[in-house]
């Protein structure tokens, strides 16, 4: 074995990985590479299953849609439709990776690199992870939202809290805050909390309600007393804190899955950065490791053999093109960002005339600490970038007949697709947007949802179920509206409450 | 920091998969209900591949349905310029297939596999041998041990000790306390006695009381045999039932090899209920043609031989096996028999007859299943008269294979609990 090489071959042991470790984390911290401290875990594929059906989460609460998506995965995997991730990495403190056992070792260092040190600094240092999730105690909540739902299934039946599950997965992607940030808590003081606020929050509904009796004309004829006053995009903290036939343990539960909808909503609002970053940075930093020698060409040759397959971009034409590919994107985007700041072109400089010729490394920092999907493509995609990718945006529109190409990767075009490309990456857009209107206090209890329409693009046929879930929660009849592009109000579908 | 997951939990979600499994019953039973009529007798009890329609275990939630207007971006290009116009593809009114969320994944059915477990507690939910309690409770009687309390005798592997010491204290303090009083008082006066001086003879008796009290302090036992508690066990009667099965089965010439096969896949569908269910069970196989014979359970499902056919002889042969060995009242007596329905013409009154006067008074149930044939013959009709005022004769056709388990099914359902007599 040569000098300085740290392994040979495909064989790893606990050693090597931290040898691995230890050598990737002086590069890293080369590259001022900010990061929790990392806890890399060795797993087997079938607890790679496992990790994988309850989303990463090393804790869970029972639910029986794990269950469909562990069999599920068990089947594709034995089938062999499908390779498991090599890794799965979690916004925690310290950050836990999982490593499968069937890698060999430059996989195993790769995934190091990837997620150790990619997504670890990528957690630490974005602001909407910032924000939103609190790594620190989000092990703790896990474990303290699974201990209450199973005390809730020995005391209420496991049917019941099911129930209260399902309707709440139903509205996961609505029990978001979007504009306020959440406190955070210990453990122990969320429990303690949780006591007080059960009596607290009952007590808080049945005020509410009590500006009973006058019965008016019914639904609608509300005007003088609006509730609430303004609409509320957050589903689940509504229901939360309003629905009027909720016990208690019901609303921890909702509460339950409204947090944790919280903190993985980061995580879908920046695949593209996320994997990007954590994509080159992997590349970046084993790249060096060759050059100082650390380790073999054959190691290279497997490192890059499956990089290579991380960031394939199919085109769109091609039989196994599935939209864009975040890993191809975000990496492209990365490396050309570094481009501009090292080589930066006359059209480089014309569009980017702050980050032409700048420190790459701050600049890159800066990029992942401040953007998400949707602003970062809207700022750094660059010309040169969609003249590589051969990108070009297409509008369908049902009332046309064909297709029509609105933008191409040129002078004229340069604008309009990165702006679309933005646009295709923001969560508004890709999710109906979908209001708390009106509880209706004196008539029939009602509660009014609109639908603000966005390209007159209408709400699947399934979203009626979503709404069936929701009266379940709310107890009384729940209606939905949809707002045209007119400004012209629909009413759209109406649930009962099964009683 | 590294740390070695593999040996720690692995079917974390174990309890999830079977929440799903128990969330899709109907589906998973019919899939389970299926694949009976394609097994063989061998491979029954295996696990099953079950398929359920997609659309059926989807999880609702909002997002957009196909149509209005919406750019996406690709990449690729090759020819087109800004203003072109693509044709739609026919039918093609949804959205390019590139927005993410559209759901629009393949309808094809959601599959997996259940264990054996799984599939045996499907295959025989819901299933139970009628009357089972009725008869007079077994003459071996089973007993559990229950606590009950504590006792002052026993065997010093039951010592509680607990329990010993604290009555030991209590002893120990009821004896001595009133003692120690004496004592404190003769020591005192003892230390007075030699404070002022007085004579040898007053202190010495004071010292022998002294030591007369402390000895009688020691002669306290610090645990004595009245201490002692013991952890009290009795037994408690267990109710257990004996139940004998006949199986009786017809391979005479008229049953052909397809017959054959679906008569011994119903008594093995019977077997492995009967095993699986019920660990105190006797079951005796009875083969006949002409003549009726006792077989082990492999000679049952396996041997074949050939012969006209006389059913009473299996029910004369079934008569007397009760007698020698299942007499009295303390048997609970089953009978499931499988034929063709072919028979001697003169013999199916005197089946029916036998049934009536003497085998069907002891029986709890009679269960006669008709293979392949559909045509009721003399002793399908004799059966059938005899069953309308017998309520515990029940008969079925079983025509295909696919009968068998909807048959079974039907015969041992669960009937709504009667009190025990």
């Amino acid at each position: 074995m040569r000098p300085g090489l740290i392994s040979t071959g495909s064989e790893w042991n606990f050693d090597l990985i931290e040898a691995y470790e230890r050598a990737i984390a002086e590069i890293a911290a080369d590259y001022r590479l900010d990061t929790y401290p990392n806890q890399i875990e060795i797993v087997s594929a079938e607890q790679m299953m496992d990790a994988y059906s309850s989303i990463g989460m090393p804790v869970g609460y029972s639910h029986w849609s794990y269950g469909k998506e562990f069999v599920a995965v068990e089947q594709r995997y034995r089938r062999g439709e499908m390779g498991l991730a090599y890794e799965i990495v979690l916004n925690s403190n310290p950050c836990i990776a999982y490593l499968m056992e069937e890698n060999t070792m430059p996989m195993q260092a790769l995934v190091i690199a990837h997620a150790s040190f990619g997504h670890n600094s990528f957690f630490k240092g974005n602001y909407l992870f910032r924000t939103w999730t609190t790594a620190d105690s989000i092990i703790d909540y896990l474990l303290f939202a699974r201990d209450y739902i199973r005390d809730c299934e020995q005391r209420y039946g496991e049917a019941a809290v099911e129930e209260v599950l399902d309707s709440c997965h139903a509205l996961r992607n609505y029990g978001v805050d979007r504009c306020k940030r959440p406190a955070h808590l210990s453990p122990l003081q969320e429990q303690a909390r949780q006591r007080t606020r059960e009596a607290q929050q009952q007590d808080a509904v049945n005020e509410l309600w009590r500006t009973l009796p006058q019965r008016d004309a019914g639904p609608g004829h509300d005007i003088g007393d609006v509730f609430p006053s303004e609409p509320q995009e957050n589903l689940l903290y509504f229901i939360e804190k309003n629905a009027p036939l909720l016990s208690p343990w019901q609303r921890e539960i909702v509460r339950i899955v409204r947090k944790l909808a919280q903190y993985f909503y980061p995580q879908r609002q920046t695949q593209v950065m996320n994997e990007g970053w954590a994509t080159f940075w992997h590349y970046t930093l084993l790249n060096r490791l060759y050059d100082d020698g650390r380790v073999d060409d054959a190691f290279m040759l497997e490192f890059l053999s499956s990089h290579t397959n991380v960031v394939a971009q199919p085109a769109f034409d091609h039989p196994r093109y599935s939209g864009i590919n975040p890993y191809a994107l975000g990496f492209a985007m990365m490396r050309d960002i570094r481009r501009i700041c090292e080589t930066p072109t006359a059209e480089d400089r014309a569009w980017f005339p702050d980050l032409a010729g700048s420190d790459w490394i701050s600049s890159l920092d800066f990029a992942m600490r401040n953007y998400k999907d949707e602003s970062f493509i809207a700022q750094y995609l660059s010309p040169q970038l969609m003249r590589e990718l051969r990108l070009f945006a297409i509008i369908d529109d049902d009332r046309q007949s064909a297709y029509e190409v609105s933008a191409i990767h040129d002078d004229a075009g340069y604008r309009r697709l990165r702006s679309a490309l933005a646009a295709q990456y923001h969560l508004g857009n890709r999710e109906p947007d979908i209001q708390v209107w009106r509880a209706d206090r004196r008539g029939d209890r009602s509660l009014t949802l609109r639908h603000q329409q966005r390209g007159r693009r209408p709400l699947a046929p399934a979203s009626a179920d979503a709404l069936k879930h929701l009266a379940r929660l709310w107890g009384f009849p729940v209606r939905l509206e949809t707002v045209g592009p007119e400004g012209r109000v629909e009413a759209m579908s109406e649930a009962q409450p099964q009683r | 920091m590294i740390v070695d997951r593999r040996l720690n939990g692995r079917h974390r979600n174990a309890v999830n998969r079977e929440r799903f499994v128990r969330r899709y019953k109907d589906q998973i039973r019919r899939a389970v209900t299926d694949a009976v009529g394609k097994r063989s007798i061998t491979d029954l009890d295996r696990g099953e591949r079950v398929d359920i329609q997609r659309k059926d275990i989807a999880e609702p939630f909002f997002h957009h349905g196909p149509g209005g207007e919406r750019e996406a971006v690709h990449p690729g290009n090759k020819e087109f310029i800004a203003g072109d116009r693509l044709p739609k593809p026919d039918g093609g009114a949804g959205g390019s297939g590139s927005q993410a969320g559209d759901g629009g994944e393949g309808e094809d059915d959601f599959v997996f596999v259940l264990s054996r477990e799984e599939f045996l507690d499907f295959f025989f939910e819901d299933l139970a041998l009628p009357d089972l309690v009725k008869k007079r409770l077994a003459t071996i009687p089973s007993t559990k041990s229950v606590r009950a309390g504590y006792t002052q005798t026993g065997v010093p592997t039951n010592v509680n000790i607990i329990r010993s010491l604290k009555s030991a204290a209590a002893r120990r303090r009821v004896l001595q306390t009133p003692r120690r009083g004496e004592l404190k008082r003769a020591e005192e006066r003892l230390s007075a006695l030699e404070a002022a001086g007085s004579p040898a003879t007053e202190i010495s008796d004071a010292e022998a009381e002294v030591t007369r009290l402390r000895k009688r302090l020691a002669s306290v036992p610090f645990l004595d045999t009245i201490d002692l508690r013991y952890n009290n066990r009795v037994q408690r009667p267990q109710p257990t039932t004996q139940a004998v099965m006949f199986c009786i089965l017809d391979v005479s010439g008229s049953m052909d090899e397809s017959r054959k096969d679906i008569a011994k896949r119903f008594f093995a569908l019977l077997y492995l209920f009967l095993s699986r269910a019920y660990d105190k069970i006797e079951v005796v196989f009875i083969r006949h043609h002409t003549q009726a014979a006792e077989v082990t359970e492999d000679e049952f499902f396996s041997a074949r031989d050939t012969g006209g056919t006389i059913v009473s002889s299996a029910l004369t042969l079934m008569e007397q096996i009760i007698d020698d060995r299942y007499g009295g009242d303390d048997w609970n007596l089953y009978a499931a028999q499988a034929s063709d329905g072919d028979n001697w013409l003169d013999d199916s009154p005197r089946c029916a007859g036998m049934l009536r006067e003497s085998l069907l008074p002891r029986l709890q149930y009679y269960a006669y299943v008709q293979v392949g044939a559909f045509d009721e013959q003399g002793l399908w009709r004799e059966y059938a008269r005899l069953a309308s005022e017998r309520p515990h004769l029940a008969m079925r056709k079983i025509a295909t294979a696919a009968d068998i388990y909807p048959v079974f099914r039907a015969l041992f359902a669960r009937q709504p609990t009667c009190a025990p007599a």
